[in-house]
């Protein structure tokens, strides 16, 4: 049906995986960040919860410029990651994995926190009653209970990574097979004369991709719901 | 057995409680509002004390001069909620079960055995809570916190939430659980019909303190009330 190039397959492939490995590196943060903003009063709280949030507002190339400077090879993160673990992040796919990672964050806390809420609390004191320290109650009863949520959110930023391109194209530029997402492949190809067709053959990718990240969220919530509501 | 000397600052009132109680069942009376949840939550280890000192026999779980306050997972205090707070997520086996397993006690089919047949709830064993009618799932409620083996079960108002017609059938399981399960047990009610059936012994509370300790003779001193 649409009769892919190999450099397109590659662009497609590498869109996925940096989307699901921006996901997975996400979450466990976005989990905890979402307790302690449903859960806890600190001091600072406001200012995390607009740190959380200021990549949904900043312009993404702004938020790309802050990751270069202190995640580039010569800023204090970068210089860090380079010299403890030899990890390079600008100008690799971890990089942008890196840039989605912290532009899908907020549309990944979000409904977990909303989740959290919901949650009823004199469960999670039944359960201490039972016997159930603070970590495993999060583990038995909250985690189970915020799951919908948590899918929510995981399937939110996943979308958000797939077809996030300002913070990227910013931090890690645009090098085909190492950093060309299908953003950054059909913004180059917009820039081509004869780039329409191979354009829109991504774009409809693009939206097919984005639909399937969809419907999987919705199934996987209602069977969530049914599993852990019993209706 | 029990042993309670608190104090503790609340909004409306100050309590101030101390009694001794017997083996068997307390049956802790007064009106909404005497500090009867306060007084369980801060046996529970839901509440903290300003000052006193909280003891089960020789165990003691919360003394303020010697800076003693045992978490509240530690304690090995069961407790029955007046909403049966059973977890929604998990199967009715997965609750009977939660206990036991946070406690990192063995399995031990013949206690399940026993507690389902005491309670009569060994055929809702796969079901949800959400599938349980208000009086099962109280049943349910019972038989997870007997089977973490507690040193003490606390019964806040377990039939407040059940119509007429499911406190009649809760209670004789109560009374069962009294003659049968060797657990000592504080039980909170404002019904004096309701203590008089499965308690032992009375302590009454009113505006955070206690007025009267004794036999179930108190309550013949109060207006009878609907469930008699």
């Amino acid at each position: 049906m649409l009769d892919l190039t190999p450099e397109e397959w590659t662009a497609i492939l590498l869109s996925l995986r940096i989307a699901l490995v921006a996901t997975a590196a996400a979450l466990p943060f976005g989990i905890a960040v979402a307790w302690l903003l449903a859960r806890k009063q600190f001091w600072g709280k406001s200012l995390l919860d607009g740190l959380v949030h200021l990549p949904l507002v900043l312009p993404p190339v702004v938020t790309g410029y802050l990751l270069l400077i202190s995640f580039g090879r010569r800023g204090p993160a970068g210089s860090f990651l380079y010299e403890t673990f030899g990890i390079v992040l600008s100008f690799r796919w971890t990089g942008a994995a890196l840039a989605c990672a912290v532009m899908g964050f907020p549309l990944l806390v979000r409904p977990v926190r909303l989740a959290i809420e919901a949650i009823d609390q004199r469960l999670e004191q039944a359960a201490a009653t039972l016997g159930a320290n603070r970590w495993r109650i999060f583990l038995t009863v909250t985690l189970p209970l915020a799951l919908p949520g948590v899918i929510a959110g995981a399937v939110l930023c996943f979308a958000k990574a797939l077809g996030e391109f300002g913070a990227t194209i910013t931090f890690v530029s645009n090098i085909p097979g190492e950093t060309q997402t299908i953003s950054a492949a059909i913004y180059s190809l917009t820039q081509i004369p004869a780039g329409d067709a191979a354009a829109g053959r991504l774009v409809i990718v693009a939206i097919v991709l984005a639909l399937a990240a969809l419907i999987a969220s919705e199934w996987l919530a209602r069977r969530a719901n049914i599993r852990f509501h019993g209706e | 057995m029990l042993s309670i000397e608190v104090e503790k600052r609340l909004l409306a009132f100050t309590v101030t409680m101390r009694f001794d109680a017997a083996e068997g069942i307390v049956g802790v009376f007064g009106p909404s509002g005497a500090g009867k949840s306060t007084l369980v939550n801060m046996i529970a280890g839901l509440l903290r004390p300003d000052r006193g000192r909280i003891a089960i026999g020789e165990t003691v779980l919360f003394d303020s001069e010697r800076r003693i306050d045992i978490a509240t997972h530690r304690r090995r205090v069961g407790y029955v909620f007046q909403e049966g707070r059973l977890f929604p997520h998990l199967s009715v086996k997965q609750n009977l079960d939660y206990g036991r397993r946070m406690n990192g006690l063995p399995d031990n089919p013949a206690h399940l055995e026993a507690v389902l047949a005491l309670l009569d709830i060994g055929r809702l064993i796969d079901r949800r809570p959400g599938r349980l009618s208000g009086g099962e799932r109280q049943r349910v409620a019972i038989g997870r916190a007997l089977l973490m083996q507690p040193r003490l079960l606390l019964l806040d108002e377990p039939l407040a939430a059940l119509d007429a017609g499911r406190k009649r059938e809760i209670l004789p399981y109560l009374e069962r659980l009294r003659d049968e399960a060797g657990i000592p047990m504080v039980y909170v009610s404002h019904h004096a019909g309701e203590l008089r059936r499965v308690a032992t012994s009375i302590v009454r509370l009113e505006a955070g303190r206690v007025t009267e300790t004794g036999g179930l003779d108190i309550l013949d001193r109060i207006k009878a009330d609907d469930l008699a």
